[in-house]
């Protein structure tokens, strides 16, 4: 499961592409679709690769996207144990 | 649950405002996010942090936070600023202001302040251009430039600010751009942190008319030179630090010394010179 | 509320205008002011300079006066009682901010004390070259209130008085002074704390939730906050709202900037103190104000040891212009002589005021110096 997630408030956006190109993984891409004043917001193309680090949170200029972590599943402490080996 | 998550910089700012009139591309609401984040990071009591802004495309931003903030006159915000401060030192005072206002108009209460070692935040968003009126030349034009009021092209020298400033007595000196989000912030915490007059230049597209005027494509390019022609070199020499367009930019964290600041300096002689019939003052509030 | 004792340099003392002057600003709970050295004014934040460490307060000479007529509005928003002084040059390069404090509503104190002009001018001698300036000298549509001390005990009570108006009705007050009233030396009594009477901020009592920065009760002046207190507010110098927010309408514009000239002449009668005399019977009145008014007191005398019947209008304020007052004047006198030092300033709102019914005539002085009461006199006798 994903790390993060974005939210993207699609009618603030002003298709600067900052979180397209600055995304460390790739998450994001410019969509065809519109917004009511003609600008293509971003929409999540590879959602599973999303950490929820938020960069495209600080570049956004319009406020419109921020990235948030997501709870993940209890590891357990053996597991933990194994995987710093 | 996804609803209840709510965009960190959302409280900061007054959302019965939104949205700004800043344009696409434009790089202030990337530093208001910087911002923002660095004052979560600090831990500072928001209630005693007050922003005081020029007049500008960056002197728009007093009006966007929800912080006690003050919208003055153009190039005067750090004059205010010093007001400010000198009656409530509680408050953690910002001025946030573009290149023109402060560098131009404001120049003189630049150097002065930072000679007096002011305790005040100074985030300068350097857009290299007056872009609230137009795109005239600013005093951080760089050389062969088209503006609206250099139409052949800028013949002026550029100031470098973080040489002006350091040599004034700033105690904190730093450049990033737009493209360094993370730097930018922790810069900000440190000067949150830190007595005396600290001042952070960032630097920032004007796509509309710095960019479009000298057909240097739009914020992202920008945001992509910036990438590409930055160096950190934290501790370089300010003198090192000049600008040219679209040449190699050195960002970085450049001086960070401490001295008394201006009230540390008022009360000690003061002091020393009244005893005990110097009555210092907290806080000038009247009744 | 009285003032605070520690302030109040309670006493009968020989002292200048511009020192009466600091210690009424003392006196009236300052304890902060900015400024910029220029004769003849400077002495008025030397003493400050030297008497406010001990009362708590702070003095900032900055770089210039751009810089020092808005550090202390800065002050202000920070909560305290701020002022700053100068003289012509510096008045006109503290215009732009003397707009800001009219269209922000801080209330604060600009001492003007006048010296020869334009530009350099004579720097170490009088004029009162600078009345319309007080008035109309920043852009845009504004009111302000401004005094006219004649003496340095004037100086002290007037600048308590410029203190309180400005806080009554959050705006900026002029105290205009002139060079001989601000370095004559004269008896100065200054009264216990609790007979002085001070206007306290009018700070909100509402919780920050429920505040609006330019929110007008009955007298359309808004209540006050200090930054630091939680009310997250902001102050802008574009045309804005009752939240404080810019506004570019015309519905704005018109609301906001009747209201800022309302809220002072709707009170311009409380606000335009005059000290008259022998109106009884006057055929002529002469009107004056600052130091002309002492020459013109001379001259009064002068002429009604004659048998004239001569009447006084001495302007205590000359901003807003007492026209109610000159008005009623101009049914039954038959002319005003103004004398002033300029070519022709207040004259005109006489003119103005009096609409006609009256001849008006000026008394005009180039400034550098003061009337002869001889001047003053053979105007009288022709107005007559």
């Amino acid at each position: 499961m994903a790390k993060g997630a974005v939210k993207i408030v699609v009618e603030r956006c002003k298709a600067c592409g900052f979180c397209v190109e600055f995304c460390p993984t790739k998450v994001l891409a410019l969509s065809s679709a519109f917004n009511s004043k003609g600008y293509h917001p971003p929409h999540v193309v590879a959602a599973e690769k999303c950490s929820g680090c938020d960069l495209c949170g600080m570049y956004c200029p319009d406020f419109a996207i921020f990235g948030y972590r997501l709870p993940q599943p209890q590891a357990t402490p053996a597991k933990e144990t194994a995987d710093a080996r | 649950m996804s609803s209840e998550i709510r965009n960190p910089v959302e409280p900061f700012l007054r959302m019965d405002r939104m949205p700004h009139i800043w344009c696409p591309g434009c790089g202030i609401g990337t530093t208001v996010n910087c911002f923002t984040r660095a004052l979560i990071e600090s831990k500072v009591d928001l209630e005693n942090v007050a922003i005081v802004s020029g007049i500008g495309c960056t002197g728009r931003v007093a009006g966007y936070v929800k912080l006690d903030s003050f919208h003055t006159t153009h190039g005067r915000a750090i004059p205010f600023a010093t007001g400010l401060k000198l009656a409530n030192p509680k408050l953690n005072v910002v001025v946030y202001s573009g290149d023109g206002d402060l560098s131009a108009i404001g120049g003189n209460h630049l150097i002065h302040a930072a000679r007096r070692n002011i305790d005040l935040k100074v985030i300068c968003v350097n857009n290299l251009i007056y872009a609230m009126t137009g795109g005239q030349t600013a005093p951080t034009t760089p050389n062969d430039a088209i503006t609206s009021t250099a139409p052949y092209g800028s013949y002026e020298p550029a100031f470098n600010l973080p040489h002006l400033v350091e040599a004034a007595g700033a105690v904190y000196v730093a450049r990033w751009t737009t493209y360094h989000v993370r730097q930018l912030a922790r810069s900000m915490q440190e000067a949150f942190a830190k007595k005396g007059f600290c001042f952070i230049e960032v630097l920032s597209p004007c796509p509309t008319l710095y960019q479009r005027r000298n057909k240097l494509g739009d914020g992202l390019e920008t945001m992509k030179y910036y990438k590409e022609k930055s160096k950190v070199r934290n501790g370089a020499p300010t003198s090192e630090l000049g600008l040219s367009m679209q040449g190699e930019i050195i960002v970085g964290k450049f001086v960070d010394r401490d001295r008394p600041d201006y009230r540390e300096l008022m009360r000690h002689r003061l002091a020393e010179t009244l005893g005990e019939r110097y009555v210092e003052c907290e806080e000038l509030v009247c009744s | 509320m009285h003032a605070d004792p520690a302030g109040v340099l309670t006493g009968v003392h020989f002292l200048d205008g511009d020192h009466a002057c600091c210690e009424g600003a003392l006196a009236a709970g300052a304890r902060f002011a900015s400024g910029y050295p220029i004769t003849p004014s400077t002495e008025v934040v030397e003493r400050f300079a030297a008497r406010v460490p001990t009362l708590g307060g702070i003095f900032i000479q900055m770089e210039d006066e751009l810089a020092a007529s808005i550090a202390l509005q800065g002050a202000v928003w920070g909560g305290a009682k701020a002022f700053t002084v100068t003289s012509g040059p510096g008045f006109s390069l503290m215009m732009e901010h003397i707009g800001y404090a009219a269209m922000t509503e801080t209330p604060c104190v600009f001492v003007n004390v006048q010296r020869g002009g334009p530009s350099t001018g004579l720097p170490t001698l009088p004029a009162q070259a600078d009345m319309m300036q007080a008035r109309w000298g920043s852009h845009g549509d504004y009111e302000i209130i401004a005094l006219c001390p004649n003496s340095p005990q004037e100086c002290f009570d007037l600048t308590i008085k410029a203190f309180n108006f400005a806080e009554q009705f959050r705006v900026p007050v002029m105290l205009m002074m002139d060079e001989v009233v601000g370095h004559m030396t004269e008896k100065v009594v200054i009264p216990p704390a609790e007979q002085i009477a001070i206007q306290p901020r009018r700070h909100t009592g509402k919780r920050p939730p429920d505040y609006l920065p330019y929110e007008t009760n009955g007298d359309m002046v808004p209540e006050m906050a200090h930054a630091g207190e939680g009310y997250k507010f902001h102050i802008t110098g574009l045309t804005h709202d009752q939240r404080g927010y810019p506004v570019m309408t015309v519905p704005a514009q018109d609301k906001l900037v009747r209201r800022l000239q309302q809220k002072i002449q709707r009170a311009a009668e409380e606000i335009s103190l005059f000290e008259e005399g022998n109106m009884d019977d006057a055929d002529v009145v002469v009107v004056s104000y600052g130091i002309t008014s002492r020459v013109a007191q001379r001259a009064i005398e002068l002429a009604r040891s004659d048998g004239r019947r001569i009447g006084k209008l001495r302007l205590i304020t000359a901003w807003p212009f007492p026209e109610h007052r000159i008005r009623a004047l101009a049914q039954k006198a038959k002319a005003f002589v103004v004398p002033e030092l300029n070519l022709g300033q207040m004259v005109r709102e006489v003119e103005r005021a009096a609409g006609g019914r009256a001849r008006v005539a000026p008394v005009s002085h180039a400034g550098g110096g003061v009337h002869r009461p001889e001047d003053i006199l053979r105007a009288i006798v022709e107005a007559a």
